[in-house]
C-alpha cells in the first residue's frame, strides 16, 4: 500500500507547485496588462494538469517536460518574433503606450508667478525624509513625498531647538540633516513631490522648492496630449505624440506598425539597397559553401574509399581536424591568420609573389577569404558524408560497367556521381540551410564588414541576412531596431521554409521518414 | 572502380592527399607555435620558436582583466548542465515515441522534424526580449544569468535528439520489459531500469555532441550574457581578441589550444560514434 500511495502524493505536490506557481505568475501577468501571457499561461497550465491527471495521456507524461522548453525557448519565440516584425520596438519605442504616458504625467513645469518656499531637511533612522518648508510670509509646513502638505506651529513643543540658533533640529524620531548631508541625497529630494490646493511642489535648486502645475494631462477619449502650460495638442501618430507643427515628444512608445518595416526594406532608400546587396550574397555565400566544400569532401572521399590506398584511417583522422575544433576557436584564429599587415596568409603572399592583399578590408576579398575558412571548416563534413553514402553503392554496378569497357571516368560520371547525389540531396539542401544561417563564421571572420558606404542601417558587404538581423538588433548606431531585425528573421523563416520544403519534396524524404515511424 | 595503383598513381594520389592534410592541420600547428613563442605578435612568429615560453599558458591562468579560466569553467557548466538535461529530457520523450502507440504520435514525430529546421537564433530578437522581461519579475531568470541560458539551449533539447534515440530504443527488445512488468514494474520502471541501462551509448553520443555544440556557441551567449564574470569561453575569447591580433597573439593562442585540445581529443577518440550520430541529423550543428 504505501508503494503505492507514495508516487501519487508525490506528483500531486509537484502538481500543486506548479500550479501554485502559475497562478502567482496568471495574477502578476494580468496585473500588468499582459493578457495574452496570462492566457496562453492558464492554457499551458490545464494542459499539464490533464496531462498528469487522466490515464489516456499517460505517454504525454513523458514528453512534458521536454515540451516545455521547446514551447517556451523555440516556439513561442518564433510567434513573438512575427508579432514583433509588425511593431516598431525598439530604442526610443520601449515603453509601452500606459508607461510612457505616466512619464509625461508625471514631468512639471513652473508657472511665472510661482511661489517659492525654503526649506531644511530631516531624515529618521531608517532613511526616510521629511521637510519643513517656510513660505515667503514666515508659515511653516511640514511635508512627506507624495502627501498634502500641513501646515505646523514651530513653536509647538515636538519641534526641538537644542542650541537655540532659530532652526529645528529635531521632532518626533526625525533629525536635521546639515547642508552637506542635503547636498549628497540631492536625487532623492529631487524625486519628492508635495501637494498643495490642485498644485504640485518640488525642488527647484539647491535651497528651494517651488510651487509647479502638471505639465501634460492625457486625454483618453481623443487619445491626444495636452500641453497644459501653452496649450499645445500632441496626437498620437506612429508611435509618438506629435503637435500640429510637427515637434515630438520623447520618449516614444511601442505601437504596431503593419507592414512598414517590410516596406523599409525594399523601399527605403537607405535601407534597401544594402538590404538587396545582403540578400543576394547570402543566397551567393550558401551556394559558394556548399559547392567548395562538397567538390573538396567528394574529391578526398573518392581517394580514401580506395582499399588499395595505405594509411587511409590515419589520413581520415587528421582530414577531421578542422571538424574536431570548436567553431568560434577556429573562425577567431582565421580572421589572425587573414589580418592584412600581420597575418600569415599575407607573409606567405609576400614572400613568394611580392603581393599584399587587403583581405578584411575590399569586399570581394573579403568574402574569397569567407569562402576558403568555410572550405576549411566546412570539407570533413562533406568528406564524411560521401564516405558513408560511397559504402552504400553496390560495387557490382562498377564491375559491370568495366566489363562492358567504361572507363573510370565514365564510371564514376554515370554511375557513382548520380547515385552519390541521390543520397546525398538531403544533406546537401541541409548544408545549404545551414549555410544560409552560418552567423558564426561570418560574424567572427570578418563581423559582416567592410561596411557598405551610405547604407542607414549597420550592413556590411559580407553580412549575410542572420548577422545582419544581429547587428540589428543589437550593434546599430541609432540603438536596437528590434522590430526591423524581427522583419529581417521573418524573412529568413520564409526562406528556411521553402528551402526545407523543396528539400523534403526532391528526395521524398518525408515520405520515407514516415514510413519509418 | 578501384584497382591496384601503378608506383607513379599511388603516389599522385598520397601527395594530393598530404597538400590537403597540411591545408586541414597547418592552423592547428601554427596556432601551437605562438602558444609557445615568446614573441607575442602575429610578426615575429616562426613555425619553430625561436624563443621557447610557458608563459602565455601562465597567463591563462593568472590574467586579472581577462579570466580566462572562468570562462572555461563557465563554459564547461553551462554544456555540463545542458547536455545533462537534454539526455534526459530527450530520452523520456524517446521513450513514449518508442513504447506507446498514441493519437497524435506521428504528427508528433513530423512536427518535431519540422521544427529542427528552424535554428534557435533566428529568433534571437524574441528570446532577449522574453528574458528581458521575465527578468523584470524574476531575475534570476533574466538576462546575464547562465540559468536562462541553459534554458534557452534546453528548447532544442528535443528534436534530432529524440529521433536518434527513438532509433536506439526501438532496436531494444520489448521481451525485458514485459518480463519486468509481469513482475509488477510501472512503465517509468522499467524505462528507468531496463532501457536506460541498455541505452547507454546512445545517451553517451547525444551528451557529447550537445556538450560540443553548446560549448562552440557564440550567438545566443553573446546575446544573453553582458557581464565578464559571467562570459563562456566563446564569448570572453572574442571580446578579448577583437581589434588586438597584433598585441595579443601569443595568449590567444594559449587559450585557444587550451579550450580546442579536449574538445578535439574526445572527438577524434570518439568520431566513428560520433560521426554517425551526426550525419543522421543531417546538419552540423
Amino acid at each position: 500500500m504505501k508503494k503505492f500511495l507514495f508516487p501519487i502524493s508525490l506528483k500531486i505536490i509537484i502538481l500543486g507547485i506548479l500550479n501554485a506557481l502559475a497562478i502567482w505568475s496568471v495574477i502578476i501577468l494580468i496585473f500588468d496588462s499582459h493578457y495574452w501571457m496570462g492566457g496562453i499561461l492558464i492554457l499551458g497550465v490545464v494542459f499539464i494538469n490533464y496531462i498528469f491527471l487522466s490515464e489516456k495521456a499517460y505517454p504525454f507524461r513523458y514528453m512534458v517536460p521536454g515540451l516545455i522548453f521547446l514551447v517556451i525557448m523555440v516556439i513561442y519565440p518564433i510567434f513573438y518574433t512575427i508579432y514583433v516584425s509588425f511593431t516598431n520596438y525598439g530604442t526610443g519605442h520601449i515603453l509601452n503606450k500606459e508607461q510612457a504616458i505616466e512619464q509625461f504625467e508625471n514631468q512639471v513645469y513652473f508657472p511665472k508667478d510661482s511661489v517659492s518656499y525654503t526649506f531644511q531637511a530631516f531624515k529618521n533612522d531608517s532613511g526616510e525624509i521629511k521637510i519643513i518648508l517656510f513660505s515667503p510670509e514666515e508659515e511653516a509646513y511640514l511635508c512627506e513625498n507624495k502627501k498634502i502638505i500641513v501646515k505646523v506651529d514651530l513653536s509647538d513643543p515636538r519641534f526641538i531647538d537644542q542650541d537655540k540658533d532659530g532652526i529645528i533640529d529635531q521632532f518626533d524620531n526625525y533629525k536635521k540633516l546639515d547642508k552637506i548631508q542635503t547636498i549628497q541625497r540631492l536625487n532623492e529630494l529631487q524625486n519628492l513631490r508635495f501637494k498643495k490646493d490642485e498644485y504640485i511642489i518640488k525642488l527647484t535648486n539647491l535651497t528651494e522648492f517651488k510651487v509647479c502645475n502638471k505639465k501634460y494631462q492625457f486625454d483618453s477619449s481623443l487619445d491626444r496630449l495636452l500641453d497644459l502650460e501653452n496649450g499645445k495638442v500632441y496626437h498620437n501618430i506612429e508611435g509618438y505624440f506629435v503637435s500640429e507643427d510637427g515637434e515630438r515628444l520623447t520618449p516614444g512608445f511601442r505601437v504596431k506598425i503593419g507592414f512598414q518595416n517590410f516596406t523599409k526594406l525594399i523601399r527605403s532608400q537607405q535601407i534597401s539597397g544594402p538590404f538587396l546587396r545582403v540578400f543576394g550574397w547570402t543566397f551567393l555565400w550558401a551556394f559558394l559553401s556548399v559547392i567548395t566544400t562538397f567538390a573538396l569532401g567528394l574529391t578526398l572521399a573518392i581517394i580514401l574509399n580506395d582499399p588499395y590506398l595505405r594509411l587511409r584511417k590515419i589520413y581520415r583522422t587528421l582530414l577531421i581536424v578542422p571538424y574536431s575544433i570548436p567553431f568560434f576557436i577556429s573562425c577567431l584564429i582565421w580572421r589572425g591568420f587573414f589580418n592584412t599587415e600581420v597575418g600569415i596568409v599575407n607573409r606567405i603572399l609576400n614572400n613568394f609573389f611580392q603581393v599584399i592583399i587587403p583581405w578584411l578590408q575590399d569586399p570581394i576579398w573579403a568574402k574569397v577569404a569567407l569562402v576558403v575558412v568555410n572550405l576549411w571548416l566546412g570539407f570533413p563534413y562533406m568528406m564524411i558524408i560521401t564516405l558513408g553514402a560511397l559504402q552504400s553503392i553496390p560495387s557490382e554496378l562498377g564491375e559491370a560497367a568495366s566489363i562492358d569497357g567504361a572507363s573510370r571516368w565514365q564510371q564514376f560520371k554515370n554511375i557513382t556521381f548520380p547515385l552519390l547525389l541521390v543520397s546525398l540531396a538531403p544533406l546537401l539542401i541541409g548544408s545549404f540551410a545551414f549555410n544560409f544561417n552560418n552567423f558564426n563564421v561570418i560574424y567572427l571572420v570578418t563581423q559582416g564588414r567592410p561596411a557598405i558606404p551610405g547604407a542607414g542601417t549597420p550592413a556590411g558587404a559580407t553580412d549575410i541576412l542572420i548577422s545582419y538581423t544581429y547587428r540589428l538588433a543589437f550593434e546599430g548606431v541609432r540603438g536596437n531596431q528590434w522590430g526591423l531585425a524581427s522583419a529581417v528573421s521573418l524573412i529568413i523563416f520564409i526562406i528556411v521554409a521553402v528551402i526545407s520544403a523543396i528539400g523534403f519534396r526532391y528526395t521524398r524524404s518525408l515520405e520515407e521518414v514516415s514510413k519509418n515511424v | 572502380m578501384y584497382r591496384k595503383h601503378s608506383f607513379a598513381g599511388a603516389f599522385i594520389r598520397n601527395l594530393f592527399v598530404w597538400i590537403f592534410i597540411a591545408f586541414a592541420i597547418f592552423p592547428f600547428i601554427w596556432i601551437f607555435s605562438a602558444s609557445i613563442n615568446s614573441s607575442n605578435t602575429l610578426l615575429g612568429q616562426t613555425i619553430i620558436p625561436k624563443n621557447f615560453t610557458w608563459s602565455h599558458y601562465i597567463e591563462f591562468f593568472t590574467n586579472k582583466q581577462h579570466p580566462f579560466g572562468l570562462w572555461i569553467l563557465n563554459s564547461i557548466k553551462v554544456s555540463g548542465i545542458t547536455a545533462i538535461f537534454t539526455v534526459i529530457l530527450a530520452a523520456l520523450g524517446a521513450y513514449a515515441f518508442s513504447r506507446f502507440r498514441f493519437k497524435g504520435r506521428r504528427t508528433g514525430l513530423l512536427s518535431l522534424l519540422l521544427v529542427q529546421m528552424f535554428p534557435q537564433m533566428l529568433a534571437m530578437v524574441a528570446i532577449y526580449l522574453l528574458l528581458l522581461n521575465i527578468g523584470k519579475y524574476i531575475s534570476w531568470l533574466g538576462l546575464n544569468h547562465h540559468i536562462s541560458l541553459i534554458m534557452v539551449y534546453l528548447g532544442g533539447a528535443m528534436g534530432f535528439n529524440v529521433w536518434l534515440m527513438k532509433g536506439y530504443f526501438d532496436t531494444i527488445s520489448y521481451s525485458l520489459e514485459e518480463s519486468a512488468m509481469i513482475d509488477g514494474a510501472t512503465h517509468f520502471q522499467s524505462f528507468i531500469r531496463i532501457i536506460l541501462p541498455l541505452a547507454r551509448p546512445i545517451l553517451a553520443v547525444i551528451f557529447i555532441l550537445q556538450f560540443i555544440g553548446t560549448y562552440s556557441d557564440f550567438i545566443l551567449a553573446s546575446i544573453l550574457l553582458s557581464s565578464k564574470e559571467n562570459y563562456t569561453l566563446a564569448v570572453g575569447l572574442r571580446l578579448f581578441i577583437t581589434g588586438q591580433y597584433s598585441t595579443r597573439w601569443g595568449a590567444f593562442a594559449a587559450a585557444s589550444i587550451i579550450g580546442a585540445f579536449p574538445i578535439m581529443v574526445i572527438f577524434l577518440l570518439l568520431q566513428n560514434q560520433l560521426v554517425s550520430g551526426l550525419t543522421r541529423g543531417g546538419v552540423k550543428e
